[in-house]
């Protein structure tokens, strides 16, 4: 008999306060409350969190990486939006 | 760890893809560029991949078999909290591995049923017995060491999720060879009795452990296309060397000596050994190595032994499911 599928959670670790949490892998739970025992078993071994995220993997929403060129174009092409696209006299110094 | 034999790549089974496509895939990785889970890649890269991250994956399972023998037997508390520790670390391993594998289309359930039916290899080396204490040490020193030179190059791997995966695991393993090593300075520095186990066990895994690179690279059919993608980053022999290099000094500061009296140092300084017997390796892949049946049935029992857990943990979330669907009706 197959073995039947078990759902698939997304883990997010923040490693100390101050720091924002960071996507460190996957696991599968049947519910929250697993996925967040078994993220600390597997994830956090070493003192590697002090808080833990998980999410169902499904109700993550990504975007296609054969449209990123498009996608990110506008991020691409404004580079009077970076602070070096402009020219300050040097006698004003640090600005 | 264990990668082995597992360099032989799908290259000839490429069917005609979008060349296009393809080539602008080569030249990512010619870049250097990560590839990425959603990306576009060729299907033999899939599949290669797929093959190679879950037999690595099996091979951390199984490997908790050998090694998990003598939790209950370890001659100290010291040694027994760290040998359960390195084995929880194994299946660590295994579950980092099938989530990186799980990213290229195949389920982990899909992965371990393929294991359990035996359609899947994992590494050889786990098909040898652990008969004394001293084992345990020589599987921390040797074959964790082992493991160590193939995985450090895999760090690099162009394919995002297992490059990630191994960077873990090789953090982990550290710990593993050196915990390894105490047991066997321990044992070198103890009775006469005890020297003599730790040398019966390097004479019993010096020759496997050689065979954990996997075949010589003449004859290494695919591993052109690994290398072309990235994915092998040096070749079986050359990790194989450097192994040997790294091993005979350490041997030497144990005062043992390798089961190899042809060995010797050659001019550039690199350890030459003799012919490795790979009628044996061959054997012990195609199921017939001294323990293979008995790791698959304890596999095969410990799955079917969880079953119960599964099928309840799911029953559960159902019940919680429609449970909180009846309230929200109310």
């Amino acid at each position: 008999m197959a073995t039947p599928n078990i759902p698939l959670w997304e883990v997010f670790i923040r490693s100390r306060n101050g720091l924002a949490h960071k996507h460190v892998g996957s696991l599968h739970a049947t519910d929250a409350t697993l996925a967040l025992q078994a993220a600390r078993d597997i994830y956090t071994r070493r003192g590697e969190g002090i808080s833990i995220w998980v999410v169902p993997s499904n109700a993550i929403t990504a975007s296609d990486p054969s449209e990123k060129g498009m996608m990110f174009e506008p991020a691409e092409s404004k580079i009077y939006r970076h602070p070096t696209f402009y020219d300050v006299p040097d006698e004003v110094g640090h600005m | 760890m264990y990668t082995q034999a597992l360099n032989s790549s799908d290259g000839d089974e490429r069917h005609v893809e979008d060349a296009e496509r393809a080539a602008q895939f080569q030249a990512r990785i010619d870049a250097d560029e990560r590839i990425e889970p959603n990306d576009w890649m060729p299907a033999a890269y899939r599949k290669t991949l797929t093959r190679q991250i879950s037999q690595h994956a099996h091979s951390e399972i199984v490997g908790m078999l050998p090694e998990g023998n003598w939790i209950t037997r370890a001659p100290s508390l010291r040694r027994k909290a760290a040998l359960l520790a390195k084995v929880q670390d194994e299946c660590g391993h295994g579950l980092y591995l099938y989530a990186a594998a799980e990213t290229l289309g195949t389920s982990r359930e899909e992965l371990v049923d393929l294991m359990l039916a035996g359609k899947a290899k994992y590494s050889s080396i786990f098909n040898y017995p652990t008969l004394t204490w001293a084992d345990i040490g020589t599987i921390g020193w040797l074959v964790d060491g082992a493991a160590i030179m193939n995985q450090i190059p895999l760090c690099r791997c162009s394919y995002g999720p297992y490059a990630r995966a191994m960077i873990r695991v090789c953090k982990e393993e550290s710990f593993h060879q050196r915990q390894g090593f105490e047991i066997m300075v321990t044992l070198c520095r103890g009775t006469e009795e005890q020297k003599a186990m730790a040398q019966d066990a390097l004479n019993r895994w010096w020759w496997p452990v050689l065979m954990m690179f996997g075949p010589p690279d003449q004859a290494s059919q695919h591993s052109d296309t690994s290398t072309k993608w990235k994915i092998k980053r040096f070749s079986n022999d050359e990790l194989r060397q450097k192994f040997v290099d790294a091993t005979v000094p350490q041997a030497q500061f144990l005062g043992l000596s390798i089961p190899d009296p042809g060995m010797k140092q050659n001019e550039a300084g690199n350890w030459e050994y003799s012919a490795i017997d790979w009628d044996e390796f061959k054997q012990v892949l195609a199921g017939n190595g001294p323990c293979n049946r008995d790791r698959l049935a304890a596999r095969r029992k410990a799955h079917d032994d969880g079953a119960w857990v599964r099928d309840a943990a799911l029953a559960y979330a159902e019940k919680r499911r429609q449970r909180a669907t009846l309230q929200a009706a109310e």
